[in-house]
């Protein structure tokens, strides 16, 4: 590790309106590193990138680029000095080809005339170099997430960038893509590139990244290097105490059977799922991406038509056609995409929180406002959710905070039957293990889970029994006690 | 195990409603206030403004308006627009009109004629848009077309006349000493805000606008909302167009034109986001009260009527632009 310092970042401090966003932070970024940036919602990760992107100007403190202090005042400098920001929704044209879009502002040709055959070659060119197996003359809206990402590296790289900062890159991307990404990203280092990674995955870091800073409440907490450090004392860093039982889970004998589906298909995705679920159980479904456990939730929740199979609740055989009538019949499924399917981004989190129990306070023309309101506090302390008041907008929260009241919009249900597909995805650590606290405390009630999730530690800790699911099917059954990530991943791959 | 504080957090006191409708819509209050008290005091309308006379006369022109932007600010809270209001406004029209003038049919059943007329291009805009995907605004720019060619149709171009008292009731009649026009337009209003605020379909109106996919998760029936809104477009629109051939002793072929813009106007000024999913009827109610002020005035000071249209397009600009200001600032 004694190679070139690329980038140093001393003693920063940036203040916003009251809040000290960032106080007293330094980084320090090597030629062919991959460093990563790991805090929680709010620790001041973004801050201080859109500090060296140029985005926003330090109140205090120093930049040095190569050893030599600059000032970025804008994103221009940032440019000119090296740096490139991916960020997390990405900024290419999708009805324009790859080759235009790396070009894009810098066009090949005289004049107004746009040379395209040469700029496809110069763009196919740059793709090949960095082993990129996309053609240049395709739409990038053709691509998949993680193509377009490549496209932005590449576009990145082509402009001489040095330094390269990727926001949470494989947050909306699937594992086999992953790969691919840290290839290209493998390859950029032996280039001498330094690339600043900000992640909620723990477990890319040890994959991809050499070194990794903490941030806390926009404090530098401390640097360690990837190989030497271990997983909890990351996670003390982070939350500022030591999580003892990140996962909490008491095990108990489950009651009556409460939910069994027989040979659900839908036609489509779900082929033949069979499954029961007991009293007082959560059960969770592992399986890669596209494997049909969401569509499968869907299936049963009355989302998708023309399901074939029996449905039967406490025994009892139920047709499900909607999602009026699986609520019916105390189902409730807090769904995979907060953003696309639960929030209502521009209302309060009071009308979010009770938006699915309107008929406890509406009759007719007259609202019970008091009602209302000591519901949705009911479920806000329960979730135990950070909002200044009912009234804050759900988008100005944080995402655990948002996933805290789409999860109490389902439990005013008063749900037997709880669904919850990837509840902790964009969650930052404390929320999540609040989750998986409160998940317990359900089951104790009496609710029954089902929980969808794609990480495995919260599959193997939480669950009573894993179903393994591979391209639509039930792949195998594992108990509580047999349950290891090999197991699974040996179902999954099916 | 990992603690969990449950704080019992205070309740908070049931929400101040009047402070709330205040702060929301300070900038346009305070611009219709402006706009109320410069005209109070102008030398050339200082004499007429404040007159009942006058007050009413506001009320009265602005009734339309208010009818077609409640249902409006329903249509743009869904997410969606509805272009033919203004030639659902010239059909209604001269059906009553028609009915009274050709078939000799009672007024009373006339009139319900001419409202049914407008419900029904409603049913249609609803039943297409709510089980399609074709975008409302093309949907409603096909029955804009289709209504003003059915009102020209049947009219061959030129008003259909109806001379007499009765006829003339619902626009220009008064009940003591308020115009018929502004008691129908406090009941629209009344009945909207209800609607929007006091009920399952206004909240389930709020949640397909903002999000309608997660609509559908949360088991409510979009389909349903959708076409409920629409028809409900139509219905206002089809009493705004029996109100004007009323007061006009006619039905024209060319009324309503361009009245959707008008509606649209007064929700925009209003705070009503064109993305949908939040928006108020009070702030639409002081939307077209402006609008209406505005005109007033203009014509009180004798404004040429083509620097009138100048005027409100810049009011109209500058009254969304305090809004982007305050919610930059927010």
């Amino acid at each position: 590790m004694s190679k070139k310092i690329l980038l140093e970042m001393h003693h920063v401090h940036k203040r916003f309106a009251g809040v000290h966003a960032l106080n007293d932070v330094s980084f320090e970024l090597r030629e062919g590193e991959v460093h990563a940036l790991l805090g929680e919602n709010g620790a001041g990760k973004s801050t201080l990138i859109k500090v060296l992107g140029g985005i926003y100007q330090a109140d205090e403190g120093e930049i040095h680029i190569d050893g030599n202090k600059v000032e970025i005042k804008g994103v221009e400098d940032a440019k000119k000095n090296g740096v490139a920001i991916i960020h997390q929704e990405l900024v290419l044209v999708s009805h324009m080809t790859v080759a235009e879009n790396i070009f894009l502002g810098r066009e090949f040709g005289k004049g107004v005339l746009v040379n395209r055959r040469k700029m496809n070659e110069e763009a196919q060119k740059l793709l090949d170099e960095h082993q990129v197996h996309i053609r240049a003359d395709v739409l990038v809206g053709k691509l998949t997430i993680a193509q377009q990402q490549m496209v932005e590296i590449v576009k990145a790289i082509s402009q001489n960038s040095k330094i390269l900062v990727m926001d949470e890159p494989t947050s909306s991307i699937a594992d086999k893509e992953v790969e691919f990404l840290f290839e290209t990203m493998r390859e950029l280092t032996k280039r001498g590139v330094g690339i600043i990674y900000i992640s909620h995955k723990m477990s890319e870091l040890e994959q991809i990244c050499d070194r990794v800073t903490v941030m806390r409440d926009g404090m530098y907490v401390g640097t360690e290097v990837v190989k030497n450090t271990t997983k909890d004392k990351l996670i003390a860093m982070m939350v500022g105490r030591a999580l003892e039982n990140y996962y909490t889970r008491d095990y108990h004998e489950p009651g009556e059977e409460v939910l069994r589906c027989e040979h659900i298909s839908d036609g489509n995705m779900v082929k033949d799922v069979s499954f029961h679920l007991k009293k007082g159980e959560i059960i969770g479904f592992a399986g890669l991406v596209g494997a049909g456990r969401s569509e499968t939730m869907k299936a049963i929740f009355g989302l998708t038509k023309d399901v074939s199979g029996e449905i039967m609740i406490n025994g009892g055989k139920v047709k499900v056609t909607s999602p009026v009538e699986a609520m019916k019949h105390g189902l409730a499924l807090v769904p995979e995409d907060r953003k696309q399917e639960g929030l209502y981004k521009v209302q309060s989190v009071r009308f979010n929180m009770t938006i699915e129990v309107l008929e406890q306070f509406i009759k007719g023309i007259s609202v019970d406002d008091k009602k209302e309101i000591e519901l949705t506090q009911k479920y806000i302390d329960m979730m135990s959710t950070k909002t200044p008041t009912q009234m804050q907008k759900i988008g100005n929260l944080s995402g655990g905070n948002q996933q805290k009241v789409i999860i109490g919009r389902w439990l005013a249900t008063n749900p037997n039957v709880l669904i919850l597909d990837e509840p902790t995805r964009g969650v930052d650590i404390g929320a999540k293990s609040e989750i998986y606290v409160i998940m317990n405390e359900l089951v104790k009630k009496g609710v029954s889970i089902i929980m969808v999730s794609s990480e495995l530690p919260e599959i193997i800790n939480m669950s009573d029994r894993v179903y393994v699911m591979a391209e639509g099917r039930v792949t195998g059954c594992l108990n509580h006690d047999e349950v290891t990530q090999e197991a699974v991943m040996l179902l999954a791959a099916h | 195990m990992a603690q969990i504080k449950k704080k019992k957090s205070e309740l908070p006191v049931s929400d101040n409603k009047g402070l709330m409708f205040l702060r929301e819509n300070l900038g346009i209050l305070i611009a219709l206030a402006i706009l109320c008290v410069l005209l109070s005091f102008l030398p050339a309308t200082s004499s007429s403004f404040l007159s009942s006379q006058n007050i009413f006369n506001v009320l009265r022109q602005i009734s339309t308006n208010m009818l077609i932007a409640c249902a409006m600010t329903m249509v743009i809270i869904l997410g969606g627009i509805d272009l033919s209001v203004g030639s659902i406004i010239a059909l209604s029209g001269v059906i009553a009109a028609g009915c009274v003038a050709r078939y000799n049919l009672p007024i009373a059943a006339a009139l319900l004629a001419g409202v049914l007329v407008g419900t029904a291009i409603g049913v249609f805009n609803g039943f297409v848009i709510s089980t399609t995907t074709i975008p409302p605004f093309i949907v409603t720019l096909a029955t804009m077309n289709i209504a003003r060619g059915l009102a020209k149709v049947y009219t061959g171009g030129s008003p259909v006349r109806v001379m007499s008292k009765q006829w003339q009731f619902i626009g220009g009649g008064y009940v003591g000493f308020i115009p018929v026009p502004v008691i129908i337009m406090v009941i629209a209003v009344v009945a909207t805000a209800l609607l929007m605020n006091k009920t399952k379909m206004g909240r389930h109106i709020y949640a397909v606008g903002g999000n309608a996919q997660a609509a559908v998760f949360s088991g409510i029936r979009v389909s349903t909302v959708k076409f409920t809104v629409h028809v409900y477009a139509g219905l206002m629109a089809g009493i705004a167009g029996i109100i004007l051939a009323s007061r006009m002793y006619s039905g024209q072929p060319t009324a309503g034109e361009g009245a959707e813009m008008d509606a649209i106007a007064a929700v925009v000024v209003g705070g009503t986001s064109m993305a949908g999913g939040a928006g108020k009827i009070g702030g639409t109610i002081i939307g077209a009260l402006i609008i209406g002020v505005l005109n007033n005035g203009l014509n009180l000071m004798n404004v040429n009527s083509f620097w009138q249209d100048v005027v409100k397009g810049a009011v109209i600009l500058l009254a969304v632009f305090i809004d982007y200001i305050r919610n930059k600032n927010a």
